[in-house]
């Protein structure tokens, strides 16, 4: 190494030079600099540093490597943006709580074509078996399978990387069919990028007892995104998301109960009557900052308000701490809501207000979640023509108390029955390869 | 009179001012800097498969939705 190189190397990364040369964390430091040399591909400059690894001085020869991108980065005046990483997840979700269990995989694809093109294909199964405290007040305990497919193409051109995607889930009785638009623009030496959004939705809703049942919504989703280099330790982001629906909004199988003096128990069912339209307002916004003994540590707050006058406050902080191979995350998530303006637990009468409701999570509820995982990098020198390999192990603990919606399973008088509670974990396993 | 000079001279004078503003932003953390921003645990978002199938878990379970990730249609949740 020269000593211009070794100087330049030392006043730009200090102390954490040779931190930098270390290989496990190579690929997000390619991604930076590619920004700024974009006549270097990533993926060449992966197999040239795990070549290189092999080789007796390969910290020596990693050291060059930045010394001479960190000359590149100096001297170029401009700045471009990158494609996403290629990148498979095969990934096992388990949902277990308040009777319902749903599980099933995840299958996510992605890889580049040429220097512009990046496509994505996801495979997503729900296999869901409910006896949920919904089904077993008012209907039988049923079983059903939710099938999704997701492509996605992303086209980089300079800093500007505009992105389509279409997404099909099918059910027994819903259909659901989604066509998406964004556009992000890198600017200020890819210290901001700005992230335009739309979807449109188009769903269709059955019902499994009568086959003359069709009833269609439309959702259209608007967003805006700003993510924001502040420091050198700190990143934030800010997200803005405008939902309408028109249509069929609710389930076609729920009821609200009622005050019926008539009946031995006191009360009686009706169907569920939502309005036909809803819009939906969110702003999150989070930062995450890069601890001195790395580590990471992000909090993330979220504003939501609706047509239906559910307003909610949902706010997180985790904490992400690598140690050798293994990278280990804590989170904890809080969330506290208003209910929908037609909901009730029990209607004074049948048609008693113009819309009527009783889903549990149209109710005034607090929840909270713990979350715990752990990753573990099982290929980290390379195998074949896989770069990494890492194995993450997910559990999260969930908790919901409800405020108004109340255990009718208990057989308490009605009126004094118990606020309904929910406990639910999920765990999540999955393997992930980056090539 | 006025207005015309205000449109033809004084608006495209604050456009050329405002646009040489933003020509002129430097990136205050260069891009030799961005080595701990450039750490994977870093990154806003590590694993898309699992974030957002947990998103898809809150939106199921709770009221409100957006602003936090994406999530995809149906449900097969209640």
């Amino acid at each position: 190494m020269t000593r211009t190189a070794r100087q330049l190397l030392m006043a730009t990364f200090g102390r954490r030079g040779r931190e930098a040369a270390d290989v496990s964390r190579t690929q997000g430091f390619l991604a930076c600099f590619c920004r700024v040399s974009p006549v270097f591909e990533p993926s060449s400059l992966r197999h040239w540093i795990r070549r290189e690894r092999t080789s007796s001085d390969s910290k020596s020869s990693c050291r060059k490597l930045f010394a001479v991108l960190a000359l590149l980065g100096l001297s170029q005046a401009a700045f471009a943006s990158v494609l996403p990483e290629d990148r498979t997840d095969f990934l096992y979700h388990r949902y277990d709580g308040g009777g319902v269990t749903i599980d099933g995989p995840s299958v996510l694809v992605r890889k580049s074509v040429g220097k512009s093109v990046s496509l994505s294909a996801n495979y997503y199964v729900d296999m869901v078996s409910s006896a949920s405290i919904d089904v077993i007040t008012t209907a039988s305990p049923y079983t059903e399978e939710r099938t999704q497919y997701s492509l996605s193409a992303d086209y980089l051109r300079g800093n500007t990387t505009m992105s389509m995607g279409y997404t099909n889930s099918v059910e027994s009785d819903f259909d659901a069919n989604t066509y998406s638009l964004s556009l992000a623009q890198d600017m200020f030496g890819s210290l901001t990028t700005l992230t335009l959004s739309y979807a449109y939705g188009d769903d269709t809703v059955r019902r499994s007892d009568d086959p003359t049942f069709f009833r269609d919504n439309t959702r259209q989703t608007y967003g805006i995104g700003l993510t924001q280099i502040l420091t050198r330790n700190m990143i934030t982001a800010l997200n803005v998301e405008v939902i309408t629906d028109e249509g069929f909004l609710n389930n076609p199988y729920r009821s609200v109960r009622y005050f019926d003096p008539d009946s031995p128990v006191g009360y009686s069912f009706e169907p569920e009557l939502y309005p036909r339209t809803r819009t939906t307002n969110a702003v999150g916004i989070r930062a995450k900052y890069f601890l001195p003994y790395r580590a990471a540590l992000e909090a993330q707050y979220r504003y939501f308000i609706d047509t239906w006058d559910i307003e909610s406050h949902t706010g997180s902080i985790s904490y992400i701490h690598p140690w050798r191979d293994f990278t280990f995350t804590a989170k904890y998530r809080y969330h506290d809501q208003t209910g929908a303006h037609f909901f009730r637990d029990l209607f004074a009468r049948s048609e008693a207000t113009n819309f009527r409701g009783r889903d549990k999570e149209l109710s005034p509820l607090r929840s909270s979640t713990v979350k715990l995982s752990a990753a573990y990098e099982f290929i980290s020198d390379g195998w074949n023509f896989i770069d990494k390999g890492t194995v993450n192990v997910s559990l999260d603990y969930l908790q919901v108390d409800y405020k108004e919606f109340r255990d009718m399973s208990t057989g308490n008088p009605l009126g004094s029955e118990p606020f309904y509670a929910l406990d639910a974990t999920v765990l999540q396993v999955f393997f992930s390869f980056w090539y | 009179m006025k207005k015309r000079l205000i449109a033809r001279i004084l608006l495209p004078m604050i456009a050329l001012a405002a646009l040489s503003g933003c020509s002129s932003i430097e990136p205050w953390v260069k891009p030799y800097e961005r080595d701990r921003l450039a750490d994977p645990i870093m990154f806003l978002d590590m694993n898309p498969v699992s974030s957002s199938y947990i998103y898809h878990v809150y939106e199921a379970r709770e009221g409100a939705r957006g602003g936090e990730g994406t999530a995809g249609g149906g449900c097969g949740c209640n």
